[in-house]
């Protein structure tokens, strides 16, 4: 994706060396007509190599893969290598598989950056080399790099010294990278860069900014989605000593009251003593079991095709015998540990006016707009800080920016008052964030298969039912076709098997409950009603649930190279004991592909234990075999957690949870052993965030149904009858 | 005024007598190592020692440890369980997103500070109370046997 059209691509800035690359002008480039410099690079003379990472690290890697794409190019030092979060400027440090948007997600952060970032590095280095060549007056070709140090028979130099000397070097046009197999990062397991300042403290997250003057919110939501603030009474919250102001806010995402204190408990003292009245003639007010209802209604009606492949109908009709299930999900809350919160100071006004944002920024483009919009800025007045997130898994790259906006219009809310444009800190406690919705929608699914008289698959029908996520958001028109929203249908409309007639169909309703993106997405349900319904027909067919999936992927050979890498190292066909029982699945998404097999054991008192679960990944170049494995471990964790015990639900339109004690999460002693394997491979790098998650819940489920012979139609597990060790 | 000692200093703090430790820590010391996830004891984000024992100080009023010894991750490097913990967090390459982590390695310090080899019941006993979403654990049950080692 990127040609070399390098122009004055290097060039000093406060004494270090600043490697910036131009990349092809896309239609979105700022004013239309300008190539953005692209600055991933700079070297200090004290030798410090510094990479700016364009990507939020909210626990996935990405301030060490990255940085490792550049060090490997470079041929830096692994001891010198810092990473920097970028600053927001789309024109810079777009994705570059989201086209003019900067931001991360949909596991792209390494898999967009691989070639940007080695060229990055390749080019700083061959300007290293001509810098050193020049001063020593020897061929460039003679002198070798290694570890930070440039070297030509009985002569040294660091990188840091050559600095100043490598700025003032053209640049060259077309730099070669390295033949893989002279990698000396890539493929190696290279520690994590923030693994020290994570554990002693000192890494610093939104929730840790303080800024002279500042003041905390905590804000007072309605309890029903789409309900409007008709009044509130101050007067209990300012009687609370220490609270400093009171305000409404509203935006297109949220509206409330918020209570302003020097500090948290204060603030959330003075919360709880305010009283609001709410206009709720819009509010939402079903409950979970009427949604569900409702969608079961659907699920019988003509849907929108998705894919269609033959004749699925006709080829049921003529089926020797057909299976059918439905499979039910709950929505689910991200539930990171840092509650979401982010800070805005608003300065100066009219054409200096700015407000800058500190926070776990994972939407640049999307985030910067929005406050732009509510603050009547331009989205260059609007500069966000990227800090740590603690986790995201989606939620931090809100689609309506809310609590981002949230905190800009309490902001400016502040400035007509005796606070003046004091910064504002919002703090949502943990009752505040699990109820403020974005949830992973709540989806039904209907499959139907038909079957020869041999036991074949010849047809296989799925109709989805559930919100679509990306209605209304900016990622509409590329992601919506035909009425189709990709993400509600990714892992199922693209089913690997060879059935010849399929359909797959889909509805999307619209209800008043917020939805979001929720680590892996689509796949979050897909893969699971997929890959559980083909263990029922594999068990009504006596079929073993491995052989069954061979059989069928002859032209997806990344998914049978997971499938059997997987099953061969589980031992899978070698006899287990008494209540002990295997169930396997394999799914891709986001080119990356994995299988898991659940191994889980009965105890005495009939609660299942999951043993062990053994992972295999096909990621593309293995960039750091230590963060996959890291990203298989906590994917798989995420998605045992939600398979078990994740649920939102609603009563007359009141989300029924609130803390960690009514919404449980996955703790240690749940955890299983897990092992991953990762697939040799020359492909391009792919994601490796978010693929592991999906692939857990259906292996589990797998082997429960191969345990006891009953399928688990729902999610949660825990409240299938079924109790967990 | 709450008199409290706080990693070996005696300091005052201007806060009202429910103000729980946490917040007392992270607003009123701005040492915010200690973080803030549930408000209820239900997480361990805010674990810190008092006189040695693993507490969560996002529901002890600070004005309940006054006269006693608080440990927070700021400070629990200097303790010879504490730097083995850090030291193995940082080899096992635990952490992830981090944010639950200071909580994890206070946790884990008083478990070694008690126990000297754990076993992995000893180490569900002491860690069940920290949740992790980025599902560490397997990396926290290896890091916290690798400290048990150090320290042998």
């Amino acid at each position: 994706m990127i040609t070399n059209e390098s122009r004055r691509d290097f060039f000093k800035a406060s004494g270090a060396l600043v490697l910036a690359l131009s990349l092809p002008r896309t239609a979105f480039s700022q004013e239309g007509r300008v190539f953005a410099p692209n600055a991933f690079i700079r070297i200090a003379p004290d030798n410090s190599v510094t990479v700016i990472v364009k990507h939020l690290e909210m626990g996935q890697g990405t301030y060490t893969g990255l940085p490792t794409l550049v060090a490997e190019e470079l041929d830096a030092d692994w001891s010198q290598i810092r990473a920097e979060g970028a600053p927001a400027d789309a024109g810079k440090y777009n994705n570059l598989f989201w086209g003019p948007a900067q931001g991360t997600g949909g596991s792209t952060a390494l898999a967009n950056s691989y070639a940007q970032l080695r060229k990055a590095g390749a080019t700083a280095r061959a300007m290293l080399v001509a810098a050193a060549a020049e001063k020593w007056g020897v061929p460039a070709g003679e002198i070798k790099v290694s570890h930070g140090v440039l070297e030509h028979k009985n002569r040294k130099a660091t990188f840091g010294e050559l600095a100043t000397a490598a700025a003032a070097q053209k640049v060259p046009e077309d730099v070669p990278l390295k033949d893989p197999k002279d990698f000396v990062y890539i493929g190696k397991p290279a520690a994590r860069t923030d693994a020290r300042a994570k554990s002693n403290g000192s890494a610093i997250f939104t929730q840790d900014v303080k800024l002279p003057g500042m003041l905390t919110a905590v804000v007072l939501h309605p309890s029903r989605f789409g309900a409007k603030l008709k009044s509130f009474d101050a007067a209990k919250a300012k009687a609370v000593k220490g609270v400093v102001d009171v305000v409404a806010f509203s935006t297109p995402a949220t509206n409330g009251v918020a209570v302003l204190a020097r500090d948290y408990w204060t603030a959330k003292k003075g919360r709880d003593a305010l009283t609001a009245e709410w206009d709720e003639t819009v509010a939402f007010r079903l409950g979970s079991g009427e949604i569900m209802a409702e969608y079961k209604k659907l699920a019988v009606t003509p849907g929108t095709p998705a894919r269609r492949e033959g004749d699925a109908d006709g080829a049921l009709r003529g089926a020797a015998k057909t299976l059918e299930a439905a499979y039910e999900f709950p929505y689910l809350a991200h539930a990171s540990m840092e509650p979401m919160n982010c800070v805005v100071q608003l300065s100066s006004v009219g054409e200096n006016a700015l407000c800058e944002i500190w926070n776990g920024e994972q939407f640049q483009t999307v985030d910067q707009a929005a406050v732009a919009q509510l603050l009547g800025l331009k989205p260059e007045q609007v500069k966000l800080n990227m800090l740590y997130a603690g986790g995201s898994f989606g939620r931090r790259a809100n689609p309506q920016s809310d609590f981002v906006l949230e905190a800009a219009a309490i902001a400016k809310a502040l400035g007509g008052t005796a606070a003046g444009r004091a910064p504002v800190k919002l703090v949502w406690g943990r009752e505040d964030d699990m109820r403020a919705g974005y949830y992973r929608p709540m989806y039904y699914h209907t499959l139907e298969a038909g079957l020869d008289a041999q036991g074949n698959l010849t047809a296989w029908r799925h109709t989805i039912v559930g919100q679509s996520i990306l209605a209304g958001t900016a990622f509409e028109s590329m992601m919506v076709k035909d009425g189709v929203d990709a993400t509600s249908v990714e892992g199922a409309a693209n089913l690997p098997y060879a059935i010849p007639n399929l359909a797959i169909e889909l509805h999307s309703p619209k209800i008043g409950v917020p939805v979001q993106w929720w680590r892996s997405v689509g796949s979050t349900h897909t893969a699971f009603a997929t890959e559980c319904f083909l263990d029922e027909i594999a068990r009504a067919t006596k079929k073993d649930p491995l052989a069954m999936r061979r059989a069928l992927l002859d032209k997806h050979p990344r998914h049978k190279a997971v499938l059997e890498l997987a099953a061969q190292k589980a031992g899978w066909g070698k006899p287990l004991g008494k209540d002990r029982a295997r169930g396997i699945a394999v799914h891709e998404s986001f080119n990356t592909f994995v299988a898991q097999v659940a191994e889980i054991s009965r105890k005495r008192d009939g609660s299942i234990k999951l043993e062990r679960v053994v992972c295999a990944v096909d990621c593309g170049v293995a960039v750091n075999p230590n963060i996959i494995a890291m990203q298989m471990e906590s994917g798989i964790g995420y998605g045992l957690s939600a398979a078990l015990s994740g649920a939102i639900t609603l009563k007359d339109g009141i989300v029924e949870q609130s803390n960690f004690h009514d919404y449980p999460v996955l703790r240690i002693n749940q955890m299983p052993r897990i092992e991953v394997h990762i697939m040799s491979s020359s492909e391009n790098p792919s994601g490796v965030g978010e693929p592991a998650t999906p692939v857990i819940a259906p292996a589990l489920a797998n082997a429960i149904l191969a345990l006891n012979g009953k399928p688990v139609r729902a999610l949660p597990l825990s409240g299938q009858g079924l109790a967990f060790a | 005024m709450i008199l409290l000692n706080v990693n070996g200093k005696r300091v005052e703090v201007d806060a009202g007598a429910d103000t729980p430790l946490l917040w007392v820590l992270r607003d009123h010391l701005d040492m915010t190592g200690t973080k803030f996830g549930c408000g209820m004891a239900l997480c361990g984000a805010c674990t810190v020692h008092v006189n040695g024992q693993a507490t969560r100080s996002c529901v002890t009023p600070a004005s309940a440890v006054t006269g006693k010894r608080i440990t927070t991750i700021e400070a629990v490097g200097a303790t010879k369980a504490g730097k083995a913990v850090q030291d193995a967090w940082i080899a096992e390459n635990v952490p992830q997103c981090g944010y639950c982590q200071s909580g994890q390695v206070m946790s884990a310090a008083a478990l070694l500070a008690s126990k000297k080899n754990p076993t992995d019941a000893d180490i569900d006993g002491a860690m069940a109370g920290n949740i992790c979403r980025c599902a560490t654990y397997p990396r926290i049950r290896a890091a916290i046997k690798r400290a048990a080692r150090g320290l042998a």
